[in-house]
């Protein structure tokens, strides 16, 4: 895995950035001793990073979300301690960030930070989802997200997927929409995300890309009694 | 069959209202339904309908009022606080016998109270929430399948009958994602909107939209008409949803996503020989109490489970009528029930603790 100190996850809301950022976390930690998930989503109220801090604590990857994040506060507040990441060049960091330009906006306040140090941007996508439903809708919600954030995408993931109901199918017609995306961009697709079992029926040539993710948000019937 | 795709339950109920034909939408933000005119902003100008912003949520619903005067497929959302103001348009608009619908995404009351899911909000939904004698048709999804299918039919109901519908769901309901199917909507058939305010041409009399009688007798000959209406609504929009109640012991009763909590729990305790079973309102009004009423018969208890302090539960002690106990067990404030304190409350039943 080809990868910079800061990697930040931005796209449509609902295209299962959190999700893939709470994998991506528990991957690095793997590999390296420190590592830090950091929730920027202003957007979203429910099905936060947050909601998976005791997991990720357990794993010893650090936190670093709003106090007010799961709480009754409607506040988009970003935590101070944001700053310290940038500081402590020890972490990994992975960045959560809210959907659309709306949430994009939280990353630009960040931007002299970004400039300082090189970082991966990558922009999930799933072709399930009614805004992304193809490479045109797809390329504008991009462009508002770069707009906004004042940074640029360095690379996709096809995260094409209808939850439970997901065949290999929804994954392939979804990777070639986002070919259409990554010609007219000139970012690579680095990842097709999914369940291990979908993407084990992935033709030969895209399995390198594939990169299981297990889902840690759960539905309250879905807890086991 | 038409493509399933990957949806927030907020933006499958707009998305349905779009589909189902309505074309105007007036609302005033509120955690945590924003998703509803999120959506609603950016569909709406593409099928020549009209979003708009009100300047407050009092505002919204008398634009709602008006449009649905004029014949217009016209809804409004919100959550709890945002309702609550509304309150005064809704009894207007069911006084003057007018078809919309009205989305509730609940939050934890009262007051400002909170964001996260509750469903204290059934008083003011099936009780009326806003003064005289009326009712609202309320519908409780309980899957964002559901919610887009309800919220399809809700405009046919309200056409149907002239009256205001609510889609009633929690807030999980509203932020969850679930793959969702559109069919083609297939409309009632539905009589004509010759009541509308359409402008007469010259060549009507003119129609007009009211809730105001000058004589006693008159409101009352409406009201009691009204009520006719009721029974009738009563008799044939009565949904609800029953599993393994043949042979249960205890009936647990809930809506929304909470039924779907209470089932992860019915099937722990069937796994462990209790029989339970589980009854479904879907129809929150009309409530479905001739099934409560009879299952009295066969099971020992009902427990009624809400994220609420017990609202619905009242309504289901008036259908079993003292025939047999009934139970409760809520959390409130945007607390959410688990499985396993269900189950813990199912057992307290039957070892006769409670």
């Amino acid at each position: 895995m080809n990868n910079q100190r800061i990697n930040i996850f931005t796209g449509h809301f609902g295209s299962g950035k959190t999700e893939i950022a709470v994998n991506y976390a528990i991957h690095l930690k793997k590999h390296y001793h420190k590592v830090a998930i950091v929730d920027l989503d202003i957007v979203n109220p429910y099905f936060r990073t947050k909601d998976a801090r005791q997991l990720l604590e357990r794993k010893g990857i650090k936190v670093v979300a709003s106090a007010f994040a799961g709480t009754n506060i409607d506040l988009p507040s970003l935590p101070p301690e944001i700053f310290s990441m940038f500081h402590n060049k020890d972490y990994q960091i992975v960045f959560d960030v809210g959907g659309d330009d709306r949430g994009a906006i939280a990353l630009s306040r960040y931007r002299q930070y970004f400039s300082d140090e090189s970082y991966h941007m990558f922009f999930v996508i799933n072709c399930k989802r009614p805004m992304t439903k193809d490479a045109a809708s797809t390329l504008e919600i991009l462009r508002e997200v770069e707009q906004r954030s004042r940074l640029k995408v360095s690379s996709l993931i096809n995260n094409t997927n209808l939850s439970h109901c997901t065949n290999v199918d929804d994954l392939l017609i979804g990777q070639s929409q986002i070919e259409e995306v990554s010609k007219e961009m000139a970012v690579p697709i680095s990842f097709i995300t999914g369940g291990s079992e979908v993407l084990g029926q992935l033709p030969e040539y895209l399995k390198p890309k594939a990169f299981p993710i297990e889902l840690y948000l759960r539905f309250p019937w879905e807890e086991s009694t | 069959m038409s493509e399933r795709v990957l949806m927030k339950g907020n933006e499958a109920i707009a998305e349905a209202a779009i589909q189902a034909g309505c074309r105007y939408f007036f609302g005033y933000p509120i955690t945590p339904q924003n998703e509803i005119p999120a959506y609603m902003s950016k569909r709406m100008p593409k099928v020549d309908g009209v979003y708009l912003q009100a300047e407050s949520e009092v505002s919204a619903i008398n634009m709602v009022y008006g449009a649905a005067g004029a014949g217009a497929r016209v809804m409004t959302s919100s959550s709890g606080p945002g309702i609550s103001l509304k309150q005064e348009g809704i009894s207007y608009i069911a006084g003057s016998e007018l078809p919309c619908l009205i989305v509730n995404i609940v939050r934890g009351g009262p007051g400002l109270g909170g964001i996260q899911p509750a469903q204290s909000d059934y008083f003011q939904s099936v009780k009326g929430g806003g003064h005289g004698d009326y009712r609202l048709v309320v519908l409780a999804p309980s899957t964002v399948q559901e919610a887009v299918d309800l919220t399809m039919e809700a405009f046919d109901i309200g056409d149907m009958y002239r009256i205001p519908v609510m889609v009633l769901g929690d807030g999980m309901l509203g932020q969850m994602m679930e793959p969702v199917e559109f069919k083609p909507f297939q409309g009632r058939a539905l009589p004509a909107k010759d009541w509308a305010t359409t402008g007469t041409r010259g060549k009507r009399k003119r129609n007009i939209v009211n809730s105001l009688y000058i004589e006693p007798q008159a409101l009352e000959e409406k009201n009691l008409a009204r009520l006719e209406k009721y029974r009738q609504i009563e008799q044939r929009e009565v949904k609800y949803e029953m599993q393994d109640c043949d042979d249960a012991d205890i009936v647990l009763v809930a809506y929304g996503t909470t039924a779907r909590i209470v089932k992860s729990a019915m099937k722990a305790a069937r796994r462990e020989g209790l029989k339970v079973g589980i009854v479904r309102p879907i129809t929150l009004w009309p409530f479905p109490a001739a099934v409560l009423h009879n299952l009295a018969e066969t099971a020992k208890a009902f427990l009624t489970v809400e994220m609420s302090m017990g609202q619905m539960v009242e309504d289901v002690k008036l259908a079993v009528n003292g025939v047999k106990p009934v139970y409760f067990y809520g959390r409130t404030g945007g607390m959410v029930p688990a499985p396993a304190d269900i189950l813990e409350e199912i057992k307290k039943i039957y070892g006769g603790e409670k």
